[in-house]
């Protein structure tokens, strides 16, 4: 597998580019795979799960919902005033008005009651039925997937080679994020440690989180792994994870995205398409340490 | 680096219009390939058999979900659904207390049984704590006590061709032009003859209420609220519903959710 993916650069890089010692084959087939199949599951099941929540929106911390006792920790409603219908969320009891987008929402004259808007859903109208249907057909898909990366990873040793945290990156750490603020990209081989720090914690942290917590919403699988929502603080707690983990890979995915085109997102987009990414040049006299995978 | 300036701005230009215009219609452009019947809809629904084949599998027959303690009962279970049925015969039946009440067990069975509410239950009963979880995502924690579905199965004696207990009830869930829709719903013979699949005709120590499903309601502990019917009076074994309802299974079933709810 190894000696397949090694010998693959050198071969297109003399038909593609030939003279041109800065572009480089940076991502494997399996890493480009992988990553847009991701990038669609999370899609499918982001805009899903919003439908779903839209069911019942209300987090609680527990077993279960208190109706006869107050452990609700996050709702969207909507709320009838003096100057019409308003949309609020509601945080830990502080309530916040989000008419518009949040609570109460649509074109104007047609607006309704519904907690996240209907261009932030699928099906676009109120349908939580099929929303499931979307929900865990992706998510197989995104397990799947998942499974299929680390994998290959392992075996293509992307894992070792690029993710794996090294002491070096540590003392790296006070520069990149120096070099982030400022909006300074080096364009290397390697991921720098935000880079490594942001891919490993959404591939080894909240992906997973995310499956566990959705499982630990099943009643069949309860029965299977009783021992997880006791781990997670009970069934509505693995809920209210499971929300908040969205809101995490959500905040991934802009940042993801502001990176990309303040690093150049030509360059970017062709390496995670074609694999090939445009490296800087070798400053005089900088030795780039060349990394033996 | 001066050259990517022009490019970076004109794809800044680009990328936020593609986004915008994923986020503003993007939604209600999958809507026409998601309704029943549409081929993509019916590709995805795939994966619930997928899901359903995969959890029996890890499941099996008799993996019990997690039971609770008196302390965890802290509120009355939260009714969801029909909760005072408008029906004149079932408003009759309760004005008499459910004395004319029989449960009825047809189909796919030896010998045809009605049983009248005492009968019931004087057959031994199980009572347990477990959490109701609702398919909207709330979950609700209270114990109930009925009659384990598999001994009134064993009394009939069930037909080895029979795949499925329908369940058929006296509420009336919807109106249709071809008249009144009453619940309905299935359940395959492994939920069936799951030791925590009881007509429950208790909760938390006092009789069954009218809004929980008086006289008699099922409890499958390992599914979702609504394959859990109120108001139960018949009982069928059959070998297919393709010919109820809309022939998926349940009411529910027939208006977009996923037969096996486990997940």
């Amino acid at each position: 597998m190894e000696s397949v993916a090694r010998s693959q650069p050198t071969a297109r890089a003399d038909a593609a580019a030939p003279k041109d010692a800065t572009l480089i084959y940076r991502q494997s087939r399996w890493t480009r795979l992988t990553h847009w199949l991701w990038a669609i599951s999370l899609f499918f099941m982001l805009l899903s799960g919003l439908q779903i929540f839209n069911a019942r929106p209300q987090l609680y911390i527990g077993k279960e919902s208190g109706f006869g006792y107050n452990n609700t920790v996050f709702a969207i409603g909507a709320e009838n005033t003096a100057t019409g219908p308003r949309g609020y969320t509601e945080i830990f009891g502080k309530r916040f008005d989000t008419t518009g987008v949040l609570g109460w929402s649509g074109p104007p004259g047609q607006e309704t009651s519904r907690a996240f808007p209907s261009w932030a859903t699928i099906p676009s109208y109120y349908d939580l039925g099929t929303a499931r249907v979307v929900h865990f057909f992706f998510a197989w898909g995104l397990t799947t997937t998942l499974v299929v990366w680390l994998v290959a990873s392992l075996i293509n040793g992307h894992l070792r080679r690029d993710l794996a945290p090294r002491i070096d990156d540590l003392r790296r750490l006070p520069r990149d994020i120096v070099d982030h603020a400022k909006l300074k990209f080096h364009h290397t081989r390697e991921y720098n440690t935000l880079q490594k720090m942001a891919y490993g914690g959404v591939l080894f942290v909240l992906l997973p989180l995310m499956i566990i917590t959705g499982l630990a919403m099943s009643p069949s699988m309860n029965s299977v792994l009783p021992f997880l929502n006791d781990l997670l603080g009970g069934r509505q707690t693995a809920r209210t994870i499971h929300f908040a983990v969205m809101l995490l890979l959500v905040a991934f995915f802009i940042i993801h995205i502001l990176m990309i085109i303040a690093a150049g997102p030509i360059n970017e987009l062709r390496s995670i398409i074609t694999g090939w990414y445009r490296i800087d040049p070798p400053a005089h006299g900088d030795e780039r340490p060349e990394r033996s995978a | 680096m001066a050259k990517f300036q022009i490019s970076r701005r004109k794809f800044l230009t680009t990328a936020s219009l593609g986004v915008s215009g994923i986020v503003l219609s993007g939604c209600d452009a999958f809507d026409s390939q998601l309704g029943t019947g549409a081929a993509l809809r019916s590709f995805l629904e795939s994966a619930n058999n997928l899901t359903w084949r995969a959890q029996r599998l890890l499941a099996g027959r008799g993996a019990l979900a997690p039971e609770f303690t008196e302390a965890d009962i802290r509120q009355p279970q939260r009714p969801n659904g029909v909760t005072a049925p408008d029906d004149d015969f079932y408003k009759g039946l309760l004005a008499s207390d459910f004395a004319d009440w029989r449960l009825e067990v047809s189909g796919l069975v030896e010998k045809p049984l009605s049983l009248t509410r005492e009968q019931l239950m004087n057959i031994p009963s199980r009572t347990q704590i477990t959490r109701h979880d609702c398919v909207e995502g709330w979950s609700c924690i209270a114990k109930w006590t009925g009659t384990p579905l598999s001994l009134v199965l064993d009394e009939a004696v069930v037909k080895p061709q029979a795949r499925y207990v329908m369940f058929h009830c006296l509420d009336t869930i919807d109106r249709s032009l071809s008249g009144d829709i009453k619940y309905y719903g299935s359940i395959d013979l492994i939920d069936a003859r799951h030791p925590q699949t009881i007509l429950a005709y208790g909760l938390n120590g006092q009789p069954l209420p009218v809004e929980n499903g008086a006289p008699l309601r099922v409890r499958v502990e390992r599914q979702l609220g609504y394959k859990m019917p109120k108001y139960l009076y018949k009982i069928e074994l059959i070998d297919s519903f393709a010919n109820l309802g809309g022939g998926k299974g349940g009411y529910w079933e027939d208006n977009g959710y996923d037969w096996y709810a486990g997940i």
